[in-house]
């Protein structure tokens, strides 16, 4: 119904893509409200907005997801309505999606050109293929070998192959939805710098993040959203990181981390020595006191997560573990949950939770023994002790009987901490605990860990954002390559030494 | 979902929140029902109904054994064979006169057929999960070996049940009744119930729908999967067996073509009665309905002059199909 925008009139009078009175509706829940908006072309354009502000859901209809219920959208000044998001890429707007989106079976370049194969006749040409992934990848700064299986890539990696696959169709405006989340500091930099190229070619970038010190770097306009409407619209160079997250919240969040009294020398808990899990960690050695929070610094792939999995008895490893002094050894999970050690994966959705089922299967899981009665599964109990978990941990539900996927990022992670409290255990390992996750829940989740510690829980967290660990941590250790290579701590602790231990270069270097 | 959506969407609980894929088998079969009564009055007659659902006891049996491999994201193909060579092994005991009197011959019989049954679905069990095959493949492996064993004992013909005493004995099994209903339904009410009380209120059973609904999750909350994934083929091996203990006094003898295609039938009466095929989800008494389906849909062709009744295998391809493409457009929308 709408006409195609024709390339005569993209004379700069009109901004590249205008928003007018934009809203959403589920049903008669209100998601997006009166959105306005206007993307200039060769500029960045952030928006931010805590979970549920209705960022994805402004994507979604952006990239011809979904269709607005009210107002509507126009390239170049003309109206346009999006068939759908074959459609939105026909007219240039290309979404690079958080999720990695590829097949980890085919080669590089066989995603890259997944569903647009170049062919001669009915014949795939394979060298056409590569070339042009080589080429792709090469204009994003990356070098990836296109005859390599996804599969066997690092998620960065992977990510590169999914944006030089978003962005073989020609393009006038590029979405970019939290790409950052997986990535280590020098990952992230690397992106931002594939950003800021694209810019330079008049290319227009949406770029949604929670971390505000990258929008503050990347971005020309910062647009936040809270509760699906559009607080403000500025120049980057007018706000600073605080206030953006004060506009997010709607109100102060100056302190994120939870002041911790640090007192004297405790008992150790657990003593790891010597501890390999092949391919992935060796001989690495720690101690973890009571009460005490200690942070795994490293860069993605640095053998952090494998190295607690290993620990706990989820993957095959040797080396020796005490309790109190007292040896242990885990054949498998189950045996470390009993000893009061749990663990936390990093993989909330594929790991943690069954998205499927409701809150209250998910909370009482691992612990389903002590609600069983007379054989059977006592559910008036299971109900109590999700009342209790939903006051205790804040977890915001409109109802109880949801699914765990219905959660956002931040209330699920809400509910695998309450789901492992349930064992009550003594150590707390928790890997990557706010991916992904708003600066209000990441500020209520810090508590909870401090809280943890305070009751004299010792708590091991693994993070790739590094000021976390800063905030959180009593003492950091820092991983490269299945090694633990150093110890940060009191003076030492900020982000350039924990930098130069986790790459082995020095930061000028690095630059 | 955002957290306002949630919130707003749980305000208004009502009888639109009602999962209509564990409502449609049942209305699927009221509507046989009424189809079948205008087909053919006799059709709804108490008798032709109690005979139906006799009939269905077999296939009902084992689908509720199918149910907890299918829930915990498993498959059993070879449950047609493992009636065979269950029903096989358990007649030759009772020939073999090992025990002289009639009534422990039945009662070491049927221990003998639970045990085999179990070992059976061990077997199974532990391909899959020790072994890290496939369950698809280890249980197609399987099948042939049991159908083959059973060809092999009965050398291409026949075993017949021959002591005359246990045959009289044993023959209320099947063709008794009790207040006026069949045997064979209590066979199937007790085992139903005895499956819904273990996948839905024990902790097996909720081990069972947390392995299929996510392997991985499961893994990391402690439970131990590879057992629990076994067991649930354990189960489907006595289901087998309980389903032989009926079968054998129907005839009174098997042969290599015993049970053959029984694993369809077992696995479209899960699917109908809107059990998950790729696990996380399963339905004990949505199963019962689907065999029931299954079998009173033979019935109505067969009272019925509008289809031939050499169609029926037909019929009940076209049944799994639709079950699937009604279970898709009912995906509850959230």
């Amino acid at each position: 119904m709408s006409l195609a925008p024709s390339p005569e009139q993209a004379d700069g009078t009109a901004p590249l893509l205008t928003v007018a009175g934009l809203s959403k509706s589920f049903g008669p829940v209100q998601v997006l409200k009166g959105i306005d908006l206007a993307v200039e072309a060769g500029q960045v354009h952030a928006i931010i907005g805590e979970n549920g502000a209705g960022k994805s859901t402004l994507m979604k209809i952006l990239s011809g997801h979904l269709q607005p219920t009210e107002g509507g959208i126009r390239i170049d000044g003309q109206p346009v309505v999006f068939s759908g998001p074959v459609d939105a890429e026909h007219r240039g707007i290309v979404l690079v999606h958080q999720e990695i989106l590829l097949a980890p079976d085919l080669t590089v370049a066989q995603n890259v050109y997944l569903g647009r194969e170049i062919a001669r006749g009915l014949v795939v040409d394979d060298k056409a293929m590569n070339e042009g992934a080589r080429k792709a990848i090469r204009e994003l700064g990356g070098d990836i070998d296109p005859n390599v299986t996804v599969g066997r890539l690092s998620i960065a990696q992977r990510q590169l192959v999914q944006i030089a696959r978003s962005l073989l169709v020609p393009h006038r405006l590029v979405i970019f939805d939290e790409p950052t989340a997986s990535l280590t500091p020098v990952e992230t930099e690397a992106l931002l710098k594939v950003i800021a190229d694209i810019r330079a070619k008049g290319t227009a970038v949406l770029y949604i993040s929670h971390r505000l010190p990258e929008v503050k770097q990347i971005a020309d306009k910062v647009t936040v959203l809270r509760d699906g409407r559009l607080v403000t619209t500025r120049d980057a160079d007018e706000v600073e990181p605080v206030d953006m997250a004060r506009l997010m919240v709607g109100r102060d969040v100056a302190k994120l981390y939870p002041d911790r009294s640090t007192s004297g020398v405790r008992d150790i808990v657990l003593e790891v020595e010597d501890m390999s899990v092949p391919g992935y960690a060796e001989h690495a050695s720690f101690q973890l006191r009571k009460g005490e929070i200690l942070g795994f610094a490293g860069l993605v792939g640095a053998g952090r997560t494998e190295l607690m999995e290993g620990m706990v008895g989820l993957r095959p490893a040797h080396g020796t573990v005490r309790l109190a002094g007292k040896p242990a050894s885990f054949a498998n999970v189950h045996d470390s949950l009993k000893a009061g050690i749990a663990y936390l994966s990093e993989d909330r959705k594929g790991k943690g939770l069954l998205l499927a089922k409701d809150l209250k299967v998910n909370l009482t899981l691992a612990s389903l023994g002590r609600f069983v009665r007379w054989g059977q599964v006592d559910r008036a109990r299971e109900r109590e002790a999700l009342d209790k978990a939903i006051s205790e941990f804040d977890i915001r539900t409109g109802s109880k009987d949801l699914l765990a996927g219905q959660l956002s990022g931040g209330n699920q992670q809400k509910l695998l901490l309450a789901k492992m409290m349930m064992l009550d255990p003594s150590i707390v390992i928790i890997d990557e605990p706010t991916r992904g996750i708003d600066i209000g829940t990441k500020q209520q989740i810090y508590k909870f860990i401090a809280g943890l510690a305070a009751e004299g829980r010792s708590i091991i967290v693994v993070s790739s954002e590094m000021p976390e660990l800063i905030g959180l941590c009593d003492r950091i250790l820092v991983m490269r390559t299945g090694h633990i290579v150093g110890e940060v701590a009191g003076d030492r602790m900020n982000e350039n030494e924990i930098v130069v231990l986790a790459t082995g270069v020095h930061a000028g270097e690095a630059a | 979902m955002t957290e306002t959506a949630a919130a707003t969407a749980k305000a208004k609980r009502s009888w639109k929140d009602v999962d209509l894929r564990a409502v449609a088998p049942f209305v699927a079969l009221a509507l046989l029902l009424v189809l079948g009564a205008f087909a053919n009055p006799n059709f709804i007659s108490v008798d032709n109904l109690l005979n139906v659902l006799t009939r269905s006891a077999f296939i009902a049996v084992i689908a509720v054994g199918a149910t907890f491999v299918i829930s915990a994201g498993g498959l059993d193909l070879s449950v047609g064979s493992m009636v065979a060579f269950v029903a096989s092994l358990t007649i030759l005991f009772m020939n073999s006169g090992v025990v002289s009197d009639p009534m422990m011959t039945i009662v070491a019989a049927a221990l003998l057929a639970l045990a085999i049954g179990a070992a059976c679905g061990l077997a199974n069990g532990l391909i899959t999960t020790v072994g890290r095959i496939e369950p698809f493949i280890a249980t197609l492996g399987t099948m042939g070996i049991y159908r083959g064993l059973t060809t092999w004992l009965s050398q291409g013909g026949a075993i017949t049940l021959r002591n005359p005493e246990v045959q009289s004995l044993y023959r209320p099994v099947y063709f008794g009744e009790i207040f006026g209903v069949p045997f064979p339904i209590y066979v199937i009410a007790i085992t139903a119930a005895i499956g819904a009380f273990v996948l839905y209120r024990t902790r097996y059973g909720r081990h069972v729908v947390a392995v299929g609904s996510n392997e991985d999750v499961a893994h990391y909350s402690g439970i131990p999967v590879s057992r629990v994934r076994t067991l649930t083929y354990v189960i489907q091996g006595l289901c087998v067996a309980v389903a032989c203990l009926i079968y054998i006094p129907r005839l009174g003898s098997t042969s290599a073509t015993t049970g053959l295609m029984w694993e369809l039938q077992a696995i479209t009466a899960v699917v109908v009665g809107g059990t998950a095929l790729r696990g996380g989800v399963g339905r004990i008494w949505g199963t019962v309905c689907g065999a029931f389906i299954l079998e009173i849909v033979g019935n109505i062709m067969l009272l019925s002059n509008f289809v031939s009744e050499y169609l029926l295998g037909a019929i009940q391809g076209a049944i799994i199909i639709i079950a699937m493409l009604v279970q898709r457009s009912l995906v509850r929308k959230t």
